[in-house]
């Protein structure tokens, strides 16, 4: 549905005069998400939190967890721009690095996500049948435990794992894989639901009739088509993928400190009560990068599918 | 006046009387959780029946109560894959000690058995002894700290409701003015705020007094004891719904705005406030009711977070605890709560939808 409506869409919106040139789908998306500011700008607000979270051991002033007891719990000052937490640490760079920690979750979760929800999907979509319905019932299933109490299983039953000696690459494959658990199941069920759509459409059925393979027909015929939806939904679930991430570290199932990621301070802000900015600073951070991914997903969903548009 | 509408505004009724003795923090009288039950039961039963969905109901709750078996024989068998006994203490346990407490328990047993053992118990309705509090069985658990848990969520769903609806159909009806900017940048500023850093600000503010120190003490920082102390968990888990419920009611009705028959009824010269709220808004709000689902489930597990925060004595706090502590019975009971409240609320949802419209046909 995407494909072919939008393109109708396309050439109703804006007249084309015959001697232009032919403009693909995505560069006539890529012109309508910079006319709306608030996704623009926040792509390249994304764009930067990604730079700082790749930078981070370059430009951060301070190492994130060098303890230092007589500059503990100072308000922002000079020295440490953002203030110091209750072991003397520097808030900035606990920021930076958490940034490193949160965006690296949040996006690998999602690509994770994409590559099983997408096979399983795609599967469940073009087969149909039995095969359908015992892989949706399965989801069904999977869809009724509270995202969260499967998490917190998951989370622990991964964290007690020993897969890597380096702590650090540990926490983040168990809390990794946690999310991963939950996440694919939405993407899965996307990726069916337009399959089903483009499948009975007429170039599919050329290409079929042409006598191409299944694998050719869903790699090149379908996939792009449904391409637009699914890039909405993945920038939809990098944030909630970096909330879960905050989740468990707030409750204490995912990094642990000395790690720093937005929820790991977060936590600690909370126990601290009344440093104000322990909580205000990685809550800023939080909220602007879940607000950027937001605005975001629905620039990029209007872009891309004008008919939704206001939806 | 219908036997249906008796029933379905009796259900109304029934519920706003309980909110508001619950509200003024008086105790309700003995037997209303039945009377409400009941004639919830009724009025669905009776809409059941009357719009000819016997059939498709009885399959949903077939396919419940599959649901359900399957996830307790999913999350027991993830259970066992936790590293670490229940009873692997600090301070190991003489080999004796331990080896009677797990055959007390069944635990020496095959897996199997202990399998079957579980369902047993769970078909006679005993969800087994808890192994952390030792001698409580996870009913009694259960029975103390799910009403806790529930008034929680109903005052955050009517918050959402409340509050997220008037704030999109106000938005929607001054469509593109500074009215509608402000209140959807309002919205997606609640869709992003997470409820561990709301909680906390709130506390902060209302209860400490930074920076206000006037403020200072104003609302009670933790616990759950009268409706003073519900303000800020209500608040904090209510937000991001409140946010969602705003923005999707706001779209829906710009859709629902540019429908023929609103065009008609202004050509006719009908009022514009009653197009609005009596011919948009009703249609409107089909999607609204469709998040609901969704949202119900949100709220489940944003409970987790909120009961942490504020100390709240409801489920949260038990189950993060009871995984931690490997107390089987205890996560068990927890997630087949939390379960089947989240099918029941589906298909409640998906039952509601033929009541306000009656076009969508389930079967």
């Amino acid at each position: 549905m995407a494909a072919t409506e939008t393109t109708i869409d396309n050439s109703a919106g804006a007249p084309t005069s015959r001697n232009e040139k032919g403009k693909s789908l995505w560069s006539d998306a890529w012109k309508r998400l910079k006319k709306n500011r608030a996704a623009y700008f926040s792509f390249y607000f994304i764009v930067f939190v990604c730079l700082i979270a790749i930078l981070a051991p370059w430009i951060a002033p301070y190492s994130y967890e060098t303890q230092n007891i007589d500059r503990a719990l100072l308000p922002p000052n000079s020295i440490n721009w953002l203030g110091t937490d209750s072991l003397g640490r520097d808030m900035l760079s606990r920021i930076i690095y958490g940034a490193r920690m949160s965006m690296a979750v949040g996006i690998f979760t999602a690509v994770f996500s994409l590559v099983v929800g997408g096979i399983y999907g795609a599967v469940s979509g073009w087969v149909g049948g039995w095969v359908d319905a015992v892989l949706m019932r399965t989801i069904d299933i999977l869809n009724a435990i509270p995202s969260l109490v499967l998490l917190i299983l998951v989370g622990v039953i991964f964290n007690s794992l020993d897969l890597f000696e380096n702590p650090e690459l540990k926490a983040l494959t168990g809390i990794f894989l946690a999310l991963s658990v939950g996440g694919w199941v939405s993407l899965a069920r996307l990726v069916r639901g337009q399959v089903l759509q483009v499948r009975e459409m007429l170039f599919v059925e050329g290409a079929r009739a042409l006598g191409a393979r299944p694998t050719r027909i869903i790699t090149r015929h379908i996939f792009p088509n449904i391409l637009g939806p699914i890039i909405v939904m993945l920038t939809y679930q990098i944030p909630s993928n970096i909330l879960f991430e905050s989740f468990l570290s707030f409750i204490g199932l995912g990094l642990q400190p000395p790690f720093s990621s937005w929820g790991v301070l977060a936590n600690d802000g909370w126990r601290a009560k009344s440093y104000p900015h322990l909580i205000v600073f990685p809550g800023m951070a939080l909220f602007f990068t879940m607000l950027a991914f937001n605005l975001l997903g629905d620039g990029l969903r209007d872009a891309l599918d004008p008919k939704l548009k206001n939806r | 006046m219908t036997l249906g509408k008796i029933l379905g505004w009796g259900c109304v009724l029934i519920s706003l009387a309980g909110i508001a003795l619950d509200l003024a923090d008086l105790d309700l009288p003995r037997g209303y959780g039945w009377l409400l039950l009941g004639w919830g039961v009724a009025a669905a039963s009776y809409a059941v029946v009357r719009g000819h969905m016997v059939a498709y109901v009885t399959k949903r709750l077939l396919e419940a109560a599959f649901v359900v078996f399957m996830i307790a024989t999913l999350t027991f068998v993830l259970l066992r894959f936790l590293p670490g006994g229940p009873f692997d203490a600090e301070k190991a346990l003489p080999p004796e000690i331990k080896a009677n407490i797990e055959a007390k328990y069944g635990l020496d047993k095959p897996l199997g058995e202990q399998y079957l053992d579980y369902l047993m118990g769970l078909a006679r309705g005993d969800l087994g002894e808890s192994y952390k509090y030792i001698g409580r069985p996870v009913a009694d658990i259960i029975a103390e700290t799910l009403p806790v848990s529930f008034q929680l969520g109903v005052y955050s769903l009517l918050l959402a409701f409340l509050v997220g609806i008037p704030i999109g159909v106000l938005a929607a009806s001054r469509h593109n003015s500074v009215v509608d900017n402000a209140l959807m940048i309002f919205a997606i500023s609640g869709v992003a705020l997470p409820s561990f850093i709301v909680g906390p600000l709130l506390v902060m503010v209302f209860s400490f007094g930074i920076p206000f120190s006037a403020l200072t003490g104003l609302l009670p920082p933790a616990l759950w004891e009268s409706p003073v102390y519900y303000i800020m968990p209500v608040i904090t888990l209510g937000l991001r719904p409140a946010a969602i419920i705003a923005r999707l009611t706001r779209s829906s009705m710009l859709e629902v705005i540019q429908a023929d028959f609103v065009r008609t009824a202004r050509a006719k010269g009908v009022a514009w406030p009653v197009i609005l709220y009596k011919h948009v808004l009703k249609n409107s709000l089909i999607p609204v009711l469709t998040i609901s689902g969704p949202l119900v489930a949100g709220i489940l597990s944003g409970s987790f977070i909120v009961e942490i925060v504020f100390g709240i004595p409801g489920m949260g706090k038990h189950l993060v605890q009871s995984v931690t502590n490997r107390d089987y019975p205890l996560i068990l009971g927890m997630t087949l709560v939390f379960s089947t409240m989240l099918v029941i609320a589906n298909l409640i949802v998906d039952l509601l939808y033929t009541v306000v419209d009656p076009r969508i046909k389930l079967g």
